[in-house]
């Protein structure tokens, strides 16, 4: 029998240190949905979600309850709706998102995610329809996420459609101006996006996937942070070893949920994405941690290497706890969605550069970062290809939830809730890249894509 | 299934005999109990018990410990021990 100081120290990681599963995703395939009249389209992708999903959210409930695990969100992803719109005959893709949103409700999901398009080497006649619905469909439904993935590193990156996303976003902003440009939040450029991810804004469900799956993405930025507070002043080796050892335990939490979830639901499980989601509360944070490991400020010098020895420990430790490990895996590091970012970004020690530089060693990219409301779509494009290029180099997967704040400076803040935060407004290069934006066409794969 | 049982809050008269009560009514079985006192008075209780022939949904049992736990003004939880032996061993 495991003891009660094990027993304790478990409840201590829920109850103090924000343990929780952040998230069950279920992927679901719409690929069977197409239909050559959109309405059909629609009618179909809404009932094979609240069939696929209807006891979700409820299993979730169950699971939570009878292992004392928290669950914060019930999320489904599905196929890149550009797929399966394809067939359908009409140029309006807005419909579809309409769709989605309504079947979320139906099955009392937190988010949908899959609003999506994949256009890393060129655009379908499909894609630039989905491409051009966003910013309405992300205006007027609320649960529905979208991406597209603009990059990849067996790709290069199409630049046409990098520069089409910074209109995108700035548009997105507008329609969505009444509440801070919130729309942003739901919307993310990718470089080698992966299919398996149940992470939200950027969840879809991979053509290689299977007809329905489950995905777990876990959480405890605030466990590890409490270990390091245990070994202060050690060396690295020490530190590394701590992570790796909390990780473990974190994992493990995650990959009982899948487990448990996918024999209720009878859906098989995919992975769990080992990955450390901060949130806006006291103490679930990755910034509080690379400061703990000895930085005054999240965003000083040392905070790209810190942050590499956390991204890496995290994975050695998680991967030997769960039979698949996928998604994103790795530390996040969402501005707003982190109390410690916040607070280094509002002091002015983390800026995009620091960003940017952090992203090459991290799970994902810049995400959740407020810019000034009047930031050019085509600055927004350069700085989605800054990203594009680390991702498609590195052979990780990067991406950009930039939120140009409609009629925000730097220094103001833009209040998104929840989950969300709140984004203080960071500053951007004042000199243009617009002549780099407007050349379009497509930056070749780099010799890292030559692995044959 | 086993499940385990943690109780804590300030000590008093009478805690492991409301809980062991309330368990018996629902016909759970208590496998173990440790239980310490943290000066001066900060009670801590971890039971292993076997809720396989519960007379109710393992769900519902847990809303009643932590509804008993609001009573009482005490923390009480129950989790099935899967939890902590997924979280702790190999």
């Amino acid at each position: 029998m495991v003891n009660s100081s094990e027993i304790l120290q478990t409840i201590h990681m829920f109850d103090q240190q924000h343990l929780d599963i952040r998230t069950i995703t279920m992927g679901i395939s719409l690929l069977d949905c197409a239909h050559p009249d959109p309405k059909a389209a629609c009618q179909k992708i809404y009932d094979k979600i609240c069939r696929r999903a209807e006891n979700l959210v409820a299993v979730g409930q169950t699971i939570e309850k009878e292992f004392g695990i928290p669950i914060v969100n019930k999320r489904v992803s599905v196929t890149p709706i550009s797929l399966v719109a394809a067939a359908s005959d009409t140029a309006d893709y807005v419909p579809f998102a309409a769709a989605l949103d309504k079947a979320a409700k139906a099955v009392g999901i937190n988010f949908i995610g899959g609003f999506s398009a994949l256009v890393q080497k060129g655009a379908t006649q499909s894609d630039l329809k989905l491409i051009a619905s966003i910013p309405e469909a992300l205006a007027t439904t609320e649960l529905v996420c979208s991406s597209v993935n603009v990059g990849s590193t067996k790709a290069g990156i199409n630049m046409d459609a990098v520069a089409e996303m910074g209109r995108v976003i700035k548009k997105t902003a507008d329609l969505t101006a009444s509440s801070g440009g919130f729309g942003c939040a739901k919307l993310v450029v990718f470089a080698n996006a992966v299919e398996d991810n149940p992470f939200m804004a950027g969840a879809f469900h991979g053509a290689g996937e299977p007809e329905c799956v489950i995905n777990v993405g876990i959480s405890g930025p605030g466990v590890v942070h409490h270990a390091l507070q245990q070994v202060k002043g050690q060396p690295f080796d020490v530190v590394a070893e701590t992570i790796k050892k909390t990780a473990f335990r974190i994992t493990r939490m995650g990959q009982l949920v899948a487990r448990e979830a996918s024999a209720r639901l009878d859906v098989p499980f995919g992975i769990v994405d080992l990955s450390l989601a901060p949130t806006p509360a006291i103490g679930d944070s990755v910034a509080r941690i690379l400061e703990e490991m000895g930085l005054e400020v999240c965003g000083t010098h040392g905070t790209t290497a810190a942050l590499a020895l956390l991204n890496d420990a995290v994975k050695k430790g998680g991967v030997m706890a769960s039979n698949h490990v996928g998604g994103l895996s790795g530390a996040f590091i969402p501005v707003s969605e982190d109390e410690g970012m916040i607070a280094a970004a509002q002091q002015g020690a983390l800026g995009l550069d620091k960003l940017e530089a952090m992203t090459c060693v991290c799970s994902v990219g810049l995400d959740m970062i407020a810019v000034p409301g009047d930031t050019s779509a085509e600055t927004l494009s350069a700085i989605i290809a800054d990203e594009a290029a680390i991702g498609m180099v590195n052979a990780k997967t990067t991406a950009v939830r930039l939120i140009p704040a409609p009629g925000k400076q730097v220094g103001d803040t833009v209040e998104f809730g929840g989950l969300l935060g709140s984004a203080p407004v960071i500053p951007v290069h004042p000199f243009s890249s617009a002549l780099f934006i407007q050349r379009g066409g497509r930056i070749p794969a780099p010799m890292q894509s030559l692995k044959n | 299934m086993r499940a385990v049982i943690t109780v804590a809050g300030k000590d008093r008269v009478g805690i492991i005999a409301n809980v062991t009560q309330a368990l018996a009514k629902q016909n759970v079985n208590v496998l173990d109990i440790t239980q310490t006192i943290l000066p001066p008075d900060f009670f801590t209780m971890v039971m292993l018990v076997d809720a396989g022939q519960a007379s109710i949904p393992f769900g519902e049992l847990a809303d009643q410990m932590a509804e008993l736990g609001q009573q009482m003004g005490m923390d009480i939880r129950a989790q099935r021990e899967d939890t902590f032996q997924a979280m702790h061993r190999i």
